[in-house]
C-alpha cells in the first residue's frame, strides 16, 4: 500500500533520485548548530499559536465597553483589540497557554537568531561562499525585531499603545519624509484609528510571508552550499562529517522541535508574560511607570534615554533628537551588519572558500571586535532600565544616566584590549578547550596524598574515529540492516558475489535498506 | 546461524561512478554492455566502529526512550481531561509541556543512542563553475538577447513606457492614499483663544479645584482626551504676592500674565518622543516624563534639566474669567510635542 503510494509519486515526482541523495545529507553534530534550529522551531511555534490567536483576535480601535470577566475593567472603555485580547486570555479555553507561548516563542525566537548570528560571526561561518546567506540571516533579524514590536503592539494596552506614540516620533524624526510617512503609515496623526489593523495585516500576514521565504531560501542555500564546520579529526574542506539526515538527524532535530515546544510551554506555565488586563486600555493622556518594551527592543530604548539632549536646527527644518539614536543608530547597526563579510574581506584581503570554521580565539581581532561592538548594545540595553536601576540602588537617575553615557564609551573599549589578550593567552594553550580527563587527588590512611586519574566520564569514553565516506554510491546494505536488527541476518547477505560489477542502472536504494531475508 | 564472527566478515559495498555518465552511454539503452560501468569496491567492516549504536545496553535505552513516549502519552491525556474539564492555564500548559517534553526526549534518545552513532561524511563539491561551462552561458544568454532584445528597440521603449506609468500611478492607492498629508495639524492643536480647561470628565476646571501643589490633565472641550492638547495644569506653591507666578528673564515679558494665582499650565506632550509627561513632583517642582526620565522645571518655562528632551514644553497662556473658571488667552504659540523635519526654529 505504501509502496504503491511512493510508487504513484515517485513516478510524477521523481523523488527517489534526489531523494536519495537528500537522505545522505550531513549535518555535523556540533551544539553551537542547534541554535539557529530552535530558531526554526520557535518560528514554527510562533505560526501555529499565532494561527490560533487570530481566531478570536479583533484588530480594531473601536471603543467599546468591557463586559467580559476580567472583573476589574468591566464597565470600561476600550478598544476592541484590548476587550478581545481579554477575552482571548480568560473566556477562551487554552487562549492564555496560547497567548503566553505565542509571546514567549517571540522572544525565543528573537534570542535565538542573535545567538545563532553570534554563532556565524565569532567563527567566520559568514564568509565566501556564504556572504548571500548571511545578509538573508540578518535581513530575517531585522523582520523578526520588527514583526515582535507589531505584535506586542497589537493589545493596545498602555505599556504598548506608548510605545506606539514613541515609535509614531521616531517615523516622524526622518528628515524631509518623516511627518509624511508618519502620516500615511498611522493614517493621520497620532493615534488615529488606522494602526491597530494595519499593524495587524503586517503582523500576520505581509511579515510572516517574507519570512517564509526569506526561511525558504536560507535553508536552500544551506542546502546547496552545505554545511561549515569545525577543524577536526577527518574534517576537511571537501567533505562534511556528521550524522545523515536519515534516519539519525530526522530523530534528533524532531526530538529538538518537542523540546523547543516543551520549554515555551514551561515557560508558559511558570512566568506570567505581558499581562495586558494589569497595565490597562491605551489612553493617550496616560502614561504608567517603568515603561519597558520587549528586551529586543531595549537597546533602542535606552539609546533614547542616554542620547544627549541635541537637535540640529537650521533653515527652517530642523533633525530631531529621536534621529540619531533610533533611526541613525539602527541604520548603521544593521547597515554593517549586513556588510560585514565583505567589510572585512576588504580589511583582511581574504576572498578565498572557507568550509572550516574558525575557532575565535584563532581570530582575535575579529573576536575581540565583535565583543567589543557587543558589549556596546550590552550597556544599550542595560541603559533601558535607568529608572529601575536608580530606584533599586536608590541612587539619583542623574548618576544613572551619566554612569550610563559613559559606560557605553568606555565598556567596550575595555571588552576590546580584553578580548584580544584572552585569545592570544588561549592560543598559547594547546589543551584550551579540549577535555581534560579529571584527576583526583586521594587521602591514605596514613595521610599520604597521591593523585589518580577519575573515572572515565561518557564524553571520554567515545575515542573519535574517522569519518565513513556515505557518498551516494556507498551502499552500506546488510551492514546497517544487520546492526539495527540486533545482528542476526547477515551470514548470506554478507557472502556476497564479491560484485565487482553491478548494473549502474539498478535503483539504488537507501544505505539502511533492508536485506531480502529480514522482512 | 549467523554468528558474532559473520559481523567481521568485510562485506562489498558497491559503487557506480560518481561522474556522469558520458555522452555515448547516455545515447544507448539500458542494456547495452557500455553501461555497465566497473565499480570500485569499498570494503566496509561490519564492526566498523561508525556502525554502532551508542548505548551499551540497547534495550535499556529503548525503555528509556519509550518511557519518554508513555509520558507524553500520559500528559496528552492529561491535556485533554484538564481542557474538558476547563482547568486553569497553569494545568493546560504543564500537561501540554509535558507532554511534548516527552515526546522530545524519546526521540533525542532514539536518535542518540540507538541510531549509529557515526560520524559519516559526504563529500563537497565546488559550487564555482568551470569557465567554459560560464562562457557558455554568457555566450547563450548574450546571443539570444541580441535576437530577441537588442533589435526590437522600439518594443522595449514602450514596455518600459507603459511599466513606468504603472510604477507612478500605483504609487497612489500604495502610498499616497494611505493618510492625509500632514498640513497643518502638527502645528495646531485644539486649543483656540478663550477655550475652557476642562478635566477628562469634561468638568470646566475652577480656581480652588486643586489644592496647593496638585496638578491634574486638562483638554479643551472640543477635545477632550486628545494626544496632542492634553495639558498638565499644576499649582505651585507658594502662590506668588503679585497674583502672577514670574516666568524666568527670557520670558519676562511675554509670559508675565501666563500663569495667575500660581496656576500653570504645560503641554503635556513631551518634546522628546511624545510620551504623556505624566509626573510631577511637588517638592522640587519639576514634570517627570517616565519614558525616558527627562526632568523639566516648572518655575523655569519647563526647560528640560536632565534627560534627552530637548526643548521646553510649551507653555498654555491662562487668564481666570468672572466666574472664576481657567481659561486659555490663547492656543499654544509653537508646535507641540517630538520634532519634525518642517518644524525649523518656531
Ligand atoms: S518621551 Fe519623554 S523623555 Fe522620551
Amino acid at each position: 500500500m505504501i509502496d504503491a503510494l511512493f510508487n504513484w509519486f515517485d513516478e510524477r515526482l521523481g523523488i527517489s533520485g534526489s531523494g536519495r541523495k537528500m537522505l545522505n545529507k550531513i549535518f555535523p553534530d556540533h551544539w553551537s548548530f542547534l541554535i539557529g534550529e530552535i530558531a526554526l522551531y520557535s518560528f514554527i511555534v510562533l505560526l501555529g499559536t499565532g494561527v490560533f490567536l487570530t481566531l478570536y483576535f479583533v484588530p480594531s480601535s473601536k471603543e467599546v465597553i468591557y463586559e467580559g470577566s476580567y472583573a476589574p475593567l468591566r464597565g470600561q472603555p476600550v478598544s476592541e483589540a484590548f476587550a478581545s485580547t481579554l477575552n482571548l486570555s480568560f473566556a477562551v479555553r487554552g487562549g492564555l497557554l496560547m497567548r503566553q507561548m505565542h509571546h514567549w516563542s517571540a522572544n525565543i525566537f528573537v534570542g535565538s537568531i542573535v545567538v545563532h548570528m553570534l554563532r556565524i560571526f565569532f567563527t567566520g561561518a559568514f564568509r565566501k561562499p556564504r556572504e548571500l546567506n548571511w545578509i538573508v540571516g540578518s535581513t530575517l533579524l531585522i523582520l523578526a525585531i520588527f514583526n515582535g514590536f507589531l505584535g506586542y503592539s497589537l493589545p493596545d494596552d498602555l505599556v504598548s499603545g506608548t510605545g506606539i506614540r514613541i515609535s509614531f516620533s521616531i517615523v516622524e524624526s526622518i528628515p524631509l519624509i518623516g511627518s509624511y510617512a508618519a502620516f500615511f503609515l498611522f493614517g493621520g496623526n497620532f493615534p488615529g484609528n488606522a494602526i491597530i489593523p494595519r499593524f495587524f495585516i503586517l503582523h500576520v500576514l505581509v511579515l510572516p510571508a517574507v519570512i517564509v521565504g526569506l526561511l525558504s531560501a536560507h535553508l536552500g542555500m544551506l542546502v546547496r552550499q552545505k554545511h561549515t564546520q569545525f577543524p577536526g579529526r577527518g574534517n576537511t574542506p571537501r567533505n562534511v562529517v556528521g550524522a545523515p539526515l536519515w534516519p539519525t538527524f530526522v530523530a534528533k532535530t524532531t526530538g529538538f522541535m518537542f523540546l523547543t515546544v516543551a520549554v515555551t510551554g514551561v515557560l508558559s506555565a511558570f512566568f506570567q508574560i505581558n499581562p495586558v488586563w494589569l497595565y490597562g486600555p491605551y489612553v493617550p493622556y496616560k502614561v504608567s511607570y517603568a515603561v519597558q518594551p520587549d528586551w529586543y527592543m531595549g537597546w533602542l530604548d535606552g539609546a533614547l534615554r542616554i542620547m544627549p539632549s541635541w537637535e540640529i536646527v537650521g533653515f527652517g527644518h530642523m533633525i530631531p533628537n529621536v534621529f540619531f539614536p533610533a533611526i541613525l543608530l539602527p541604520g548603521i547597526t544593521f547597515g554593517v551588519l549586513q556588510m560585514w563579510p565583505f567589510i572585512e574581506a576588504r580589511l583582511t584581503h581574504d576572498h578565498a572558500e572557507h568550509q572550516i570554521l574558525d575557532r575565535p580565539r584563532d581570530r582575535p581581532k575579529r573576536t575581540a571586535f565583535g565583543a567589543a561592538v557587543f558589549s556596546f548594545y550590552f550597556v544599550l540595553f542595560g541603559a533601558s532600565a535607568t529608572d529601575v536601576l536608580a530606584n533599586y540602588l536608590s541612587i539619583s537617575l542623574n548618576v544613572v544616566l551619566t554612569s550610563f553615557r559613559f559606560l557605553a564609551i568606555a565598556v567596550p573599549l575595555i571588552v576590546f584590549p580584553v578580548t584580544y589578550r584572552i585569545c592570544k593567552e588561549m592560543q598559547s594553550v594547546p589543551t584550551a578547550g579540549k577535555r581534560k580527563r579529571a584527576n583526583v587527588v586521594l587521602r591514605s590512611a596514613e595521610g599520604g596524598y597521591s593523585t589518580v586519574r577519575a573515572e572515565e566520564r561518557p564524553g571520554d569514553a567515545v575515542p573519535r574515529v574517522d569519518p565513513l565516506p556515505l557518498d551516494e554510491d556507498l551502499q552500506f546494505v546488510p551492514v546497517m540492516a544487520g546492526v539495527l536488527a540486533g545482528g542476526d541476518v547477515l551470514a548470506e547477505e554478507t557472502q556476497p558475489e564479491s560484485p565487482a560489477e553491478v548494473d549502474s542502472d539498478r535503483p539504488r536504494s537507501g544505505i539502511f535498506r533492508i536485506p531480502r531475508n529480514y522482512r | 546461524m549467523a554468528t558474532k564472527t559473520a559481523w567481521a566478515a568485510t562485506i562489498t559495498a558497491s559503487s557506480s561512478m560518481p561522474d556522469e555518465p558520458d555522452a555515448t552511454a547516455a545515447s544507448s539503452g539500458p542494456d547495452d554492455p557500455s553501461r555497465r560501468v566497473r565499480i570500485p569496491v569499498i570494503s566496509v567492516r561490519a564492526d566498523a566502529p561508525q556502525f554502532q549504536i551508542a548505548a551499551k545496553n540497547p534495550r535499556r535505552a529503548e525503555l528509556v526512550a519509550s518511557s519518554g513516549f508513555v509520558l507524553a502519552a500520559a500528559s496528552f491525556a492529561g491535556f485533554g481531561a484538564a481542557y474538558w474539564q476547563n482547568y486553569s492555564n497553569f494545568w493546560l500548559a504543564v500537561t501540554f509541556s509535558v507532554g511534548f517534553a516527552g515526546l522530545g526526549y524519546g526521540m533525542v534518545v532514539w536518535g542518540k543512542y540507538l541510531m549509529p552513532r557515526g560520524p559519516f561524511s559526504e563529500s563537497r563539491h565546488s559550487l564555482v563553475p568551470t569557465s567554459a561551462q560560464r562562457e557558455v552561458f554568457v555566450q547563450d544568454f548574450a546571443s539570444r538577447g541580441k535576437v530577441a532584445v537588442e533589435r526590437r528597440g522600439f518594443l522595449v521603449k514602450t514596455l518600459g513606457l507603459a511599466s513606468g506609468i504603472l510604477g507612478v500611478v500605483l504609487a497612489f492607492p500604495l502610498l499616497r492614499s494611505l493618510g492625509p498629508l500632514p498640513g497643518k495639524t502638527l502645528r495646531q492643536t485644539a486649543w483656540r483663544r478663550g477655550s475652557y480647561l476642562v478635566d477628562v470628565t469634561g468638568r470646566k476646571i475652577k480656581t480652588g479645584d486643586l489644592e496647593v501643589g496638585g496638578f491634574t490633565t486638562v483638554f479643551p472641550e472640543t477635545d477632550i482626551g486628545g494626544a496632542y492638547s492634553q495639558t498638565m495644569l499644576i499649582r505651585v506653591d507658594p502662590p506668588p504676592a503679585s497674583g502672577y507666578l514670574t516666568p524666568p528673564p527670557q520670558f519676562a515679558k511675554q509670559r508675565a500674565t501666563w500663569a495667575p494665582q500660581g496656576y500653570i499650565a504645560f503641554s503635556k506632550v513631551c518634546t522628546h518622543a511624545g510620551c504623556p509627561v505624566g509626573l510631577y513632583q511637588e517638592l522640587t517642582k519639576k514634570m517627570l516624563c517616565p519614558c525616558h526620565q527627562s526632568l523639566f522645571d516648572v518655575t523655569d518655562a519647563a526647560i528640560p534639566i536632565f534627560g534627552p528632551a530637548p526643548r521646553p514644553l510649551p507653555q498654555l497662556p491662562l487668564y481666570i474669567d468672572d466666574e472664576g473658571y481657567f481659561r486659555a488667552q490663547d492656543g499654544y504659540d509653537e508646535p507641540v510635542g517630538p520634532g519634525y523635519w518642517e518644524r525649523g526654529n518656531d
